[in-house]
């Protein structure tokens, strides 16, 4: 699962060095044509015309009837849905324990991850003995391991727990332990000039140099987490957004699934910039070199 | 090394095979399958002390006894092929599409602004909340099960291609244009040769999430043959052994996959350094 850690990485070493291309890149346009570049309005405009358009196709194939309903049910059939759902109050019951659901599972396995990790990034006793064990079992997807685990613990809410924190526990336990690992020896060795003792090595060393890494794993543990949850709801729940898309399929009603599709979506969306808000508050450096720059 | 060849040579035969044997030992690092071997041990002993009731835990050799069976029989390599089949099938349509869309956003800037968002947001979608809209539309058999696999090597591929060749350095960009390249030699001789590490972590990904998508096509679609039938099957009819054998091959087959394409990019990225 650790996908987006294997795309990710690759591009962040690549566009940090596109990044002084294009910005010298610009600089140079903007010489040439003064500071009317591509502006981030723009860009933004640009980017959401693209949904719109295919909004505006969806909106005009249904009014002509070009698709049937079964297929693709117009856009005023989802809004009706929409507002009768939220009307009675069903589609925030859902989202409620669909979240709930999520920040449990994603809470055990941050916990476990962060504990886990910064064990095996400390010592590497640890890692030499139980990393490679975590990494095959990380290789293996907990979507093959939930028949198996529905026999141990029933389908209720521990298996939803368990699945989605294992989920999230996975990628944190990498991030974290290779942060600490990668902390520049450099900065260990200024630790030890100073005379640090190991509580303040850990806090003004290893922790500072850790956290973009840490950061990533929690983030892409978020991801997981929302991941499994769709899984496990699809699998076995009687409420929750999973179930609502379920029970769409079952009613064929199409506008149900696109709705709760839409919500997952969003929701997902919604934690993953919580964190990376969340990310720079804990990172205030980060904002202060990058002023200067 | 000298060292080591001044010492075998000086030493008597039996001492030259010890100190072979303690090079190899000291080579593999043991440490790591204390912790497999603990499982399979807990494993064994579970099962033997009957900690767990048999009805919930095979003993190793149970399973190891019906993977005989059903090799011989023949039943689970068709249900395998089956399984594979699909897999492929989903991987090719999906790779294919990925890297056309991919290099489309590559190559014109223009397309990659318009489009590129919205192929973003898309990944945020969870993959498994397409399962039931794929099913409404293409229904619970193969074809329902192929599209929703290729969707799922769909994604990664795109993003892959479209960082790769967006990120081809400018001034490779104004070579090519002092040399008069077409934007199909740009792209056949630049382009795609500068992208291709990222093409391949693209690629890797999407063969980790089709396989994910096999197994859950095959779990949350309509039973068919293939190895997710035999999951349900075992678990339906409470043979515990056939549940824990597919679990294992599955597992297994994961592993294979994510393996292949590690050794397939380190090979990659060697020639690429070359």
């Amino acid at each position: 699962m650790s996908l987006a850690e294997t795309l990710d990485k690759p591009a962040f070493d690549q566009s940090a060095r596109a990044g002084t291309a294009t910005a010298s890149a610009a600089r140079r346009r903007a010489g040439r044509r003064g500071p009317a570049g591509p502006t981030p309005l723009g860009s933004v405009l640009l980017g959401l015309s693209f949904p719109f358009a295919l909004l505006v196709a969806w909106w005009w194939a249904a009014r002509l009837g070009l698709v049937p309903e079964q297929i693709l049910p117009a856009p005023a059939t989802i809004y009706e849905t929409l507002s009768s759902l939220i009307a009675d109050g069903s589609l925030t019951t859902h989202l409620e324990v669909s979240t709930h659901r999520v920040l449990v599972g994603f809470g055990l396995g941050a916990l476990f991850g962060l504990v886990f990790g910064a064990a095996a990034g400390l010592s590497p006793t640890v890692r030499a003995f139980l990393y490679p064990p975590v990494q095959a079992v990380a290789r293996v997807n907990v979507l093959a391991w939930m028949p198996l685990l529905t026999l141990f613990m029933g389908i209720d809410e521990p298996l939803k727990y368990v699945v989605i924190g294992w989920s999230a526990a996975i990628p944190i336990i990498l991030g974290t332990a290779r942060g600490i690992e990668n902390v520049s020896p450099a900065f260990r060795e200024l630790g030890r000039v100073l005379h640090f003792n190991t509580r303040d090595t850990l806090r003004l060393v290893v922790l500072p140099g850790a956290v973009p890494s840490i950061f990533a794993g929690l983030r892409e543990g978020l991801a997981n987490a929302w991941q499994t949850l769709v899984l496990a709801e699809l699998f076995a729940s009687f409420e929750g957004l999973g179930y609502l898309m379920t029970w769409g399929r079952q009613l064929f009603q199409l506008d149900l699934v696109i709705i709760a599709m839409i919500v997952v979506a969003l929701a997902g969306l919604a934690m993953d910039l919580g964190l990376r808000w969340v990310e720079r508050r804990a990172q205030p450096w980060k904002r202060g070199t990058r002023d200067v720059h | 090394m000298s060292i080591d060849a001044a010492a075998a040579t000086t030493l008597p035969a039996e001492a030259r095979a010890g100190t072979a044997l303690r090079s190899v030992t000291r080579r593999i690092d043991w440490r790591p399958w204390t912790a497999f071997a603990a499982l399979l041990a807990l494993w064994f002993a579970a099962h033997h002390f009957g900690w767990v009731p048999a009805k919930y835990l095979p003993s190793p050799l149970a399973v190891v006894q019906r993977l005989i069976r059903e090799v011989t029989a023949g039943t689970l390599l068709d249900d395998l092929h089956e399984t594979l089949r699909r897999n492929l099938s989903g991987l090719v349509i999906g790779v294919a599409a990925g890297l056309a869309l991919g290099a489309l956003l590559g190559a014109s800037s223009l397309v990659g602004r318009i489009v590129g968002p919205t192929v973003l947001a898309q990944r945020q979608t969870a993959l498994f909340a397409w399962v039931p809209l794929l099913a409404m539309w293409f229904g619970g058999g193969d074809t329902g099960k192929i599209t929703f696999i290729a969707v799922a090597a769909f994604q990664p591929v795109v993003i892959g291609t479209w960082r790769g060749i967006s990120l081809v350095p400018a001034t490779y960009r104004e070579l090519s244009h002092v040399l008069l390249l077409s934007r199909w030699n740009y792209m056949r001789l630049v382009a795609l040769p500068h992208a291709l590490p990222m093409i391949f972590t693209g690629l890797h990904g999407a063969l980790i999430y089709a396989w994910l998508a096999t197994v859950g096509s095959e779990l949350f679609l309509n039973i068919s043959p293939g190895l997710g039938g035999r999951l349900n099957e075992g678990s339906q009819l409470f043979e515990i052994d056939l549940l824990f054998l597919v679990i294992l091959l599955f597992g297994l087959i994961g592993l294979g996959f994510n393996t292949l394409a590690e050794r397939a990019e380190g090979l990659l990225i060697r020639w690429n350094n070359r």
